[in-house]
């Protein structure tokens, strides 16, 4: 039999239906991948009884004709999707031990579509981190190494477990979140597609939530084709999350033609910046001289708010977060830390305090600083009305031509613990992906080919507001023309 | 405009967060050069610019008002750290006059 953990979403479901392989078997080999990848610590929960009793009962379901779309495909979890009867930690001690009664409309999107669910991967603690170094449950481990030097790299971040398990072939496909980059950068580092739709396409209810007007539930897979069937099954008006658009949900692989002859592609001029790697540089070019080569035609275009992305985001975002985390109380559910003195105030700052880590309690002290009194005005509303001048940049541009072109992330996967010293510094990980969350678009990251050291590198297409096919037509080009074959060591 | 130690512990009680004074001094200067960072926003002219503060051009809809859930007390306490008799328990907040 072939290497079924080799297989992409689309191969395998081919091979489901001619009846090459079971979904029994197609799950086994990816729990047997799993016990051989433990070391990278992708996974925070492993489910791998339920999944083998939910692979029985796919293949019962595909013998009597009733079949989902994505039927019988072993997928993995980011541990920020609320999954009724396994735990849900958000990376975090605080929520260690929860078990969620419900289930999170995402993943009962993907579970009536046929998945499986093989576990809940490791990320950053709630989601805040580029390099899934700041989750309780330990550091996620980039499958990746450079050439000649066995340093651990990080997987990006957010969704580290998401993008590890999906390029070290422990799934077929994955659930990221994406607040300010936390499905692209991930997806760039390790060689994967990942896609961060329209605010709005993918519901949060259920989601844990970090910045609730920047974050974006959005699929990890191997090809842009697998990414596409992914997303269209997470896809959907949701009457549960009021942020959720009653908006048709199209066949999204069908819009992958190749047909992108005559397409405006925007090139930014501010994403050219000073101390830019000559290899994101390169990458770029060869981006650019690709989708030319496929009769579109590249347009210089100006955002001229870019540089002010990141800092809006460290105002926004941190102000939605801490208001969102001050349910972590002790009360209701997750950690409780009872005080000597056994009030409830006592209470309170006790479970906070042990069960928030560095990082979040970092950005709940600024956002709870922006939005204090005499604060509110000249930092929360100052980035909102930035915010909106950000957007107004992009609509200028899409007059002018149809998806941007950029690279993913300014520099291909550090080892872990660079950049820790200096928070700014990890920040500026999301400097080319963090605009179009501010802005709600579509965007996706695209393997561009690998660096001198061996590394994968992403390209991303951000579209316009509901215009998720032509980014995915314009990826499926771009992955056409690399035609990357690469993967890491030992796989 | 920099943040001072006395504003970190105010900021720290106002997220309900305890914090030594090890710890306040650590994150003082930490706390400020992002601060300092976020500050390039003022050289923005933001005059007549609305606060954009959700992208999702969505018109809210009404829905009847009607129940559609409920009635799972006992999965809504599963989780708790402490209860009984169907509520949750938390410390005395009450204090007996003497």
């Amino acid at each position: 039999m072939t290497n079924l953990t080799n297989l992409t979403i689309t191969e395998a479901l081919k091979g489901l239906e001619s009846k090459d392989f079971s979904a029994v078997e197609l799950t086994q080999a990816h729990i047997d991948a799993m016990g051989k990848a433990k070391g990278l610590n992708a996974f925070i929960t492993e489910t791998p009884e339920a999944a083998l009793e939910q692979a029985a009962t796919s293949d019962k379901r595909r013998a009597n004709g009733t079949a989902g779309a994505l039927e019988g495909i072993p997928i993995a979890m980011k541990d920020l999707f609320c999954t009724e009867g396994v735990q849900t930690t958000a990376g975090s001690h605080i929520l260690e031990g929860f078990v969620p009664p419900y289930e999170s409309t995402v993943s009962q999107k993907l579970k009536d579509a046929g998945t499986i669910s093989l576990g809940k991967t490791n990320l950053d603690e709630f989601a805040m981190g580029s390099s899934n170094t700041t989750s309780h449950f330990g550091n996620v481990i980039n499958p990746w190494k450079r050439q000649n030097d066995d340093a651990d790299l990080v997987p990006g971040g957010s969704s580290g477990g998401s993008s590890a398990a999906v390029a070290a072939r422990m799934a077929m496909g994955a659930t990221g979140t994406d607040t300010g980059g936390s499905i692209r950068q991930p997806a760039a580092f390790t060689g994967i597609v990942g896609m961060k739709p329209t605010y709005g396409r993918c519901s949060r209810w259920g989601v844990v939530a970090f910045a609730s007007s920047l974050d974006h539930p959005g699929p990890f897979a191997r090809t842009v084709k697998d990414c596409a069937l992914m997303l269209e099954a997470m896809s959907g008006h949701d009457p549960k999350d009021a942020t959720s658009a009653n908006i048709a949900v199209p066949n999204f692989a069908a819009a992958l033609t190749g047909d992108i002859k005559g397409m405006k592609i925007g090139i930014p001029k501010e994403f050219r910046m000073d101390g830019m790697p000559t290899e994101i540089e390169k990458l770029w070019e060869q981006g650019i001289s690709w989708l030319k080569d496929a009769g579109a035609e590249p347009v210089d275009i100006s955002l001229p708010h870019t540089q002010y992305a990141l800092p809006v985001y460290y105002v926004i975002a941190p102000a939605e977060a801490s208001s969102n985390l001050a349910r972590y109380d002790g009360v209701r559910y997750g950690l409780r830390v009872n005080g000597d003195g056994q009030t409830l105030e006592e209470m309170y700052f006790k479970t906070r305090s042990q069960g928030f880590g560095e990082e979040v309690k970092r950005r709940i002290m600024i956002g709870t600083y922006v939005l204090s009194a005499g604060y509110y005005d000249a930092y929360y509303r100052k980035a909102q009305r930035v915010r909106r001048l950000i957007l107004e940049d992009f609509e200028k541009a899409f007059e002018v031509c149809d998806t941007i072109l950029t690279p993913t992330a300014p520099s291909a996967a550090f080892a872990i613990g660079e950049n820790e010293d200096d928070p700014i510094k990890m920040y500026l990980n999301d400097i080319f992906t963090v605009t179009a969350n501010l802005a709600g678009l579509p965007a996706i990251s695209v393997p561009g080919g690998l660096d001198s050291q061996g590394l994968p590198l992403g390209l991303q297409i951000i579209g316009k507001a509901w215009d998720e096919e032509t980014v995915l037509r314009v990826g499926g080009v771009i992955e056409n023309a690399v035609d990357f074959k690469a993967v890491p060591k030992g796989i | 405009m920099s943040l001072d130690k006395e504003t970190a512990r105010k900021v720290a009680r106002l997220s309900h967060l305890e914090m030594s004074e090890e710890e306040l001094e650590r994150r003082v200067p930490q706390l400020n050069t992002i601060m300092n960072w976020i500050e390039q926003l003022s050289e923005v002219d933001t005059d007549n610019v609305e606060p954009l503060a959700n992208v999702a051009n969505i018109e809210l809809q009404l829905r009847k008002d009607e129940i559609t859930d409920g009635g799972d007390a006992q999965k809504v306490l599963a989780n708790a750290p402490e209860e009984t008799q169907g509520f949750f328990v938390v410390p005395k907040i009450v204090e007996q006059e003497g």
